[in-house]
């Protein structure tokens, strides 16, 4: 199992993945309490403008490969068997891949990109 | 790849845990359990973007009790991975490396999660 998200990669991945989880996680919330969003209408047009939005992505984006190599790293720790680990390992491959793409149907279909 | 023969000991009733092992598993399991929380998030998301009375519902929810202690418990699971994950982002640049520092930042990232919470805690409730 070699490849992007294995080895050295992986660890780079992880680290550089936390920053931008770190900034988003500290100033996302700040920025919503900021600016006092407390109505459907201004929450909608708050997470459907352009540079939110993307920032929302690149968030899920960055959070789904930090997950897959955290994640890794235990059941490589703690699942011994190469059938059981490839099994598991591919059930939260398809969960996180799948998570990945209920974001962006939301924030597509929210936007009315897509219907 | 060949198969070493190393040793290996991972029986977690075993290992006795200096509070940095103890920072550290907490690390892994806030990690699995905001892992596994993520579609609970996104559902939510998702019910406050599709309609106003789905927005609602999911402002009613969070009021409710037993949500709260839920959040509250995520917000600690957070709170403790992110500082966690500072510190280590600080070892790898070599930083707090020393034994001495290394255990009063084990402490320091346990006890600043649980004193943020009650601040988060004292907040919310």
């Amino acid at each position: 199992m070699r490849g992007v998200l294995t080895g050295l990669n992986a660890w780079v991945l992880q680290r550089a993945s936390a920053v931008y989880l770190l900034l988003f996680t500290l100033l996302m919330p700040a920025y919503i309490f900021y600016l006092d969003i407390e109505s459907f209408a201004k929450w909608n047009s708050f997470i459907l403008s352009p540079v939110v939005s993307i920032s929302w992505i690149l968030f899920f984006v960055s959070l789904l490969a930090h997950a897959w190599v955290g994640i890794r790293d235990v059941v490589i720790d703690y699942v011994h068997s190469f059938k059981l680990r490839l099994f598991i390992l591919s059930i939260v491959a398809l969960y996180l891949i799948a998570m990945m793409f209920w974001v962006l149907r939301i924030l597509f279909i929210s936007s009315g990109v897509a219907t | 790849m060949e198969k070493q023969k190393r040793p290996v000991f991972l029986n977690l009733w075993q290992i006795r845990f200096p509070i940095t092992a103890i920072m550290s598993i907490l690390h892994r399991l806030t990690g699995v359990l905001l892992f596994l929380a993520i579609p609970f998030f996104i559902y939510a998301l998702q019910a406050s973007l599709y309609s106003e009375s789905g927005f609602q519902t999911v402002i009613h929810y969070a009021d409710s009790a037993l949500i709260k202690i839920t959040l509250l418990f995520l917000t600690w699971s957070l709170l403790h991975h992110l500082l966690a994950g500072v510190r280590y982002l600080l070892l790898d640049i070599d930083l707090g490396i020393e034994r001495q520092q290394a255990k009063l930042t084990a402490w320091l990232v346990i006890i600043l999660a649980l004193g943020l919470l009650l601040v988060f805690a004292g907040a919310c409730l």
